[in-house]
């Protein structure tokens, strides 16, 4: 658990970045920090592995006081992943994923082969471990900065709005990926992001905070979606927050319906069962159906549900064979639950 | 060879005098090399300095740009006479060159640092590095190859600047020019010119590839 107790953090100009802040984040969940620009998140973040250090106030991991051993040595029990990785360009992968367990001493071989385990966990071929970090693309990069991080298997990780930097698509498959892990890992992940819908992707728990970290909310994304505390939360969530609720909800955890028949459309299957496209009740040129896989959520379904003739959403398994499908107003009544029991 | 005793030049024909040119490229080399190493010794902790001390840097900029406007003749008699190191050995010469070599290298060194990205800086101190091993290990390599900038353009002007120590009756190849000039003998000063930009090319090109070496991730860099 990271405890901060009154923690203040002043500049010499009288800037307050962090003013008397108290929180507790959880063991083995992501806590999110999020705020507009300039509300102090990072330096709350970067308070923790002492790479900036409170002017008032005490921070702990598991009951001991940051400050009770010397900075370098707290750095390398801790995970330390920033925008554009902060790869060092002059060691070849292997020696970057290296780094943290050689400066703790380990054996060089004993060092080597954690680090091609890792390089295989955070997905990346075993032909990378002997290039250069310029020789790779952004999201390739930032995989590496994820096994850098995790090197010395430490407990805590910080990550300092870590998919930036790369492009939506890497950055998407970065997304899943670090939930992917964190569900074989269970670290303590603090994640500074500015971008909302990243914090209610990835979080177990967002801390919005406003100017001066100061605490707004701190909820899990299903409460400070249905109930936001005040209006700043509710601005900062933006107009969508149903939509955005129903992207927390698994696809595969929505009801089917029976049949393959909604509105007068029907569901025309090939032979192996996969979905091919809807027919009209008037002989209307066939509609192509779209399918929700699994691994898609029930926003997905919502968006395919209002885009086919049928009003209802197809869903299918992994090998694209229907599942059932899934009606517009099963959805909706879905939502209106969702909103009532996070509420309650 | 011994240094000590010069052959000397007879008629004027480079035959029988391969020798002389030869003895003093080796001692224009070693003129290079100990002003260099002098120099780089200085620039060093002048260099580091610098960096961790901003404010120490302006101040070394504007004694270097004072003294790197003295010519470079007249710096080599006031040392030899105003410090008292003589004129009749390479000592002043030797202190004139390194303090010009300590000027080039200062600055490579310190704008070399200044260069390596803050994400890496960052990125090294967050993982645990202490800043004595981040300098070794990140930064000091980092900056490897403006440092070897600094080297290639302090050893070239170091090379052309020995020969003006010839006027003194010292200065390696230079020696060539001015004997081949007073007794009219063109063959020894031509030969005193291409000796001298041989070893400037020979030097430039061992650095080049002492970086290379040094430098892997900087030829893959295109290679994306």
């Amino acid at each position: 658990m990271i405890r901060f107790d009154s923690v203040t953090k002043r500049y010499g100009d009288g800037t307050v970045a962090v003013g008397d802040l108290t929180m507790e984040l959880a063991d083995a969940e992501i806590t999110m920090l999020v705020g507009p620009s300039g509300c102090g998140k990072t330096t709350t973040l970067r308070m923790v592995n002492r790479m900036i250090e409170p002017t008032a106030g005490s921070i702990e991991i598991d009951g001991r006081n940051v400050m009770s051993l010397p900075a370098h040595e707290l750095r390398r029990g801790i995970g330390y992943v920033i925008q554009q990785a902060g790869l060092f360009p002059h060691k070849r992968v292997l020696e970057n994923v290296t780094t943290v367990p050689r400066l703790l001493g380990w054996d060089k071989h004993k060092a080597e082969a954690r680090a091609r385990e890792l390089l295989e966990l955070v997905g990346l071929s075993a032909a990378m471990a002997t290039r250069f970090p310029s020789q790779l693309s952004g999201g390739q990069q930032q995989r590496v900065g994820v096994a850098r991080a995790l090197a010395a298997d430490p407990p805590v990780l910080l990550m300092d709005e870590p998919f930036g930097a790369v492009d939506p698509i890497q950055r998407g498959q970065l997304q899943q990926e670090l939930l992917r892990l964190q569900r074989e890992l269970h670290k303590t992940i603090v994640f500074v992001t500015h971008d909302i819908d990243e914090a209610i992707l990835l979080g177990d728990r967002i801390c919005v905070l406003s100017t001066g970290a100061t605490i707004e909310q701190l909820s899990t994304p299903q409460e400070m979606l249905a109930r936001p505390a005040n209006t700043f939360v509710a601005d900062f969530l933006g107009q969508d927050r149903g939509l955005k609720l129903l992207s927390l909800v698994p696809a595969d955890d929505v009801r089917v319906e029976e049949g393959t028949t909604a509105n007068g459309w029907k569901l025309e299957l090939d032979d192996d069962g996969r979905p091919v496209s809807w027919l009209g009740p008037d002989g209307e040129e066939p509609v192509p159906a779209v399918v929700v896989r699994p691994g898609d959520s029930a926003r997905g379904l919502l968006d395919a549900a209002v885009s086919a003739p049928s009003r209802a959403a197809v869903r299918t398994d992994a090998d694209g064979r229907l599942v059932g499908i899934v009606s517009y107003e099963t959805i909706g009544a879905l939502l209106a639950a969702k909103l009532a029991e996070a509420a309650s | 060879m011994n240094l000590a005793r010069p052959p000397s030049w007879s008629g004027f024909s480079i035959d029988g005098n391969w020798d002389v040119v030869w003895y003093w490229t080796l001692v224009h080399l070693r003129i290079t090399i100990i002003a260099l190493v002098l120099g780089a010794v200085v620039a060093f902790p002048v260099g580091l300095a610098g960096y961790r001390w901003r404010r120490t840097y302006p101040v070394f900029l504007g004694v270097s740009n004072v003294l790197y406007t003295i010519p470079s003749l007249s710096l080599i008699v006031l040392l030899g006479l105003g410090f008292g190191l003589g004129l009749l050995n390479d000592m002043p010469l030797i202190v004139a060159l390194a303090i010009y070599t300590l000027a080039i290298l200062v600055r490579n060194l310190v704008e070399g640092l200044r260069a390596v990205p803050e994400p890496v800086t960052d990125a090294a101190t967050g993982v645990g590095y202490t800043p004595l091993r981040r300098l070794l290990r990140v930064e000091l390599p980092l900056a490897l190859p403006a440092i070897f900038a600094g080297l290639r353009v302090a050893a070239v002007s170091t090379i052309s600047l020995v020969s003006v120590g010839g006027v003194l009756g010292r200065g390696g190849l230079g020696y060539l020019f001015f004997e081949g000039y007073r007794r009219n003998r063109p063959t020894e000063i031509v030969a005193g010119i291409i000796a001298s930009i041989v070893l400037a090319v020979v030097v430039d090109l061992v650095l080049v590839f002492s970086r290379r070496a040094m430098t892997p991730w900087i030829r893959v860099r295109a290679a994306r």
